[in-house]
């Protein structure tokens, strides 16, 4: 099972991980253990720039071969823009989950919100839960 | 408590993603499901598939019996070897579950039934075997795999003695053929993925290594997760999504199968000639999204006629599209919608199969 946590980023119970930009912004998407527990992605739905989102909001789906899942926003704020480039190559979740598989970028209501999130030692944990 | 296969130290070692189906514990994929779908439509791969039950059906009334129990007509089936799909009907017409039947020899018949209704079928198979001179023995010694693809004939044959090899090359398409006694394998050109193959049975105990030797020759082992896609594509129905006990035949694209030439009387043929009368007012048809988005079975499918609902439905990696099946109101012919996440898209009517031998067969 991969399992890889970068230590720079901030993430939730249900899977997705936040990185916060310099410019203020924050950028979401999913972890590596929650794309490979989906397989193969072949779609995804994100949110559309200006949308308002709160916390905990349903706001994006990645569908697999095999089944469609919700992405639900780690933050209350703005979206600034989806992952366009998804369309087209949805496989981008699986082979860059960190990096070009990124689902959308907000700006957050709250900017201290993103510290309450778990750092990469408590999704780690998580993990380590709920594959007992 | 599931069942396993004799397969299943194989998939654990293979390192695949086992799921329940049916109650059995059974491979999803050993990690790419899109990987494992193109190896069948380009090279070959494996399935085990011995979760499906093999009954055998001998006796001087084997053939009346089978008359009796089936809508398609195993009379059809002249030359040994031929296979023949059916549906097993209840009095109501509604489908207990699809099934293929070959004729061994006079007498002799060999039917192999889904896992999930294996129970309820052998249950109502006894059931109504009581008037007949048959002998009902469900094959619980034989395992099967299905080796699938346009290299699988000749890599599975690789493996036989040149009389096995050749007799099994020389089949013809829903031909079986069985040899070296009655511990030899039974194998058969067929299959549930659009492509070429083969279906083979064998002694459970013989299972694993003719497993390891396939894979040896280069054939890819895959899981049921390509085997729903493959076989979606491919336009064929799974039993459970596509039809049920509450649907028949004739609501499920499998009128092809029902025969009413002859006189025989098959159970629930009183009730398809009633419905035929009256007018069969839902039919089973094939989608093909015309929008970004994967069709799912349960989703609502809108048209001029009226409702309908997908019954099965998936994103093609063939066609790179999304394909379903749907029921839908029987005039309904264009102008479809399918609701996914309160949007309606627009879907395409096309006609089953999607992609035959690695290839669309409709139009993108």
């Amino acid at each position: 099972m991969s399992n890889n946590v970068p230590a720079d980023l901030r993430y939730t119970k249900s899977h997705e991980w936040v990185r916060r930009n310099s410019d203020g912004t924050a950028t979401v998407g999913i972890t590596d253990h929650a794309q490979h527990a989906l397989g193969d992605i072949v779609f995804a739905e994100t949110p559309e720039a200006g949308r308002t989102l709160a916390a905990g909001d349903a706001c994006a789906v990645v569908e697999s071969v095999k089944a469609a899942s919700d992405v639900y926003s780690p933050l209350a704020g703005t979206v600034v823009a989806g992952n366009a480039a998804l369309a087209d190559a949805p496989e981008k979740i699986n082979t860059d989950p960190y990096g070009d598989g990124w689902l959308w970028q907000l700006t957050p209501a709250d900017a201290a919100a993103v510290d309450a999130l778990l750092d990469a030692a408590g999704y780690q944990r998580v993990l380590a839960e709920s594959a007992e | 408590m599931t069942q396993q296969t004799p397969l299943y130290a194989q998939h654990v070692a293979l390192g695949a993603r086992v799921v329940d189906f049916g109650g059995w514990d059974m491979p999803l994929h050993y990690g790419s499901q899109l990987d494992e779908h193109h190896a069948v439509r380009r090279a070959a791969g494996v399935f085990d598939v011995s979760h499906m039950r093999a009954v055998d059906m001998e006796g001087r009334d084997a053939a009346a019996f089978l008359g009796r129990l089936l809508a398609n007509d195993v009379r059809r089936l002249k030359e040994p070897g031929k296979a023949l799909y059916s549906c097993m009907l209840n009095e109501q017409g509604g489908v207990l579950d699809d099934l293929i039947v070959y004729f061994r020899s006079p007498g002799r018949y060999r039917v192999v039934v889904n896992a999930g209704t294996a129970v309820k079928d052998l249950a109502w198979i006894h059931a109504h075997a009581a008037a007949f001179e048959v002998s009902i023995t469900a094959r619980t010694d034989l395992a099967m795999v299905a080796v699938q693809g346009p290299d699988a004939r000749t890599l599975t044959a690789s493996l036989w003695d040149a009389a096995g090899a050749s007799a099994a090359l020389a089949l013809e398409p829903f031909f079986a053929t069985e040899w070296s006694g009655a511990s030899g394998p039974f194998v058969a050109r067929t299959g549930y993925t659009g492509e070429d193959g083969f279906e083979v049975m064998m002694p459970a105990g013989e299972i694993e290594g003719f497993w390891q030797r396939l894979l040896a020759a280069g054939v890819r082992p895959c899981g049921l997760g390509a085997r729903d896609t493959l076989r979606l594509e491919a336009g064929m129905n799974l039993y459970g999504n596509d039809m049920d006990e509450s649907t028949t035949p004739l609501e499920s694209g499998l009128a092809w199968t029902v025969a009413l030439d002859t006189p025989r009387d098959f159970i629930g043929r009183g009730a398809l000639e009633a419905q035929r009368l009256a007018g069969v007012a839902r039919r089973l048809v094939g989608l093909l999204l015309e929008e970004r988005g994967v069709l799912r079975s349960h989703q609502s499918v809108h048209t001029p006629e009226g409702e309908g609902q997908t019954t099965s439905g998936t994103y093609s990696p063939t066609l790179e599209r999304s394909i379903a099946l749907a029921r839908v109101p029987a005039a309904a012919r264009d102008a479809f919608e399918v609701e996914i996440r309160g949007k309606r898209l627009r879907a395409r009517v096309v006609r089953p199969p999607f992609v035959r031998h690695g290839k669309a067969v409709i139009a993108l």
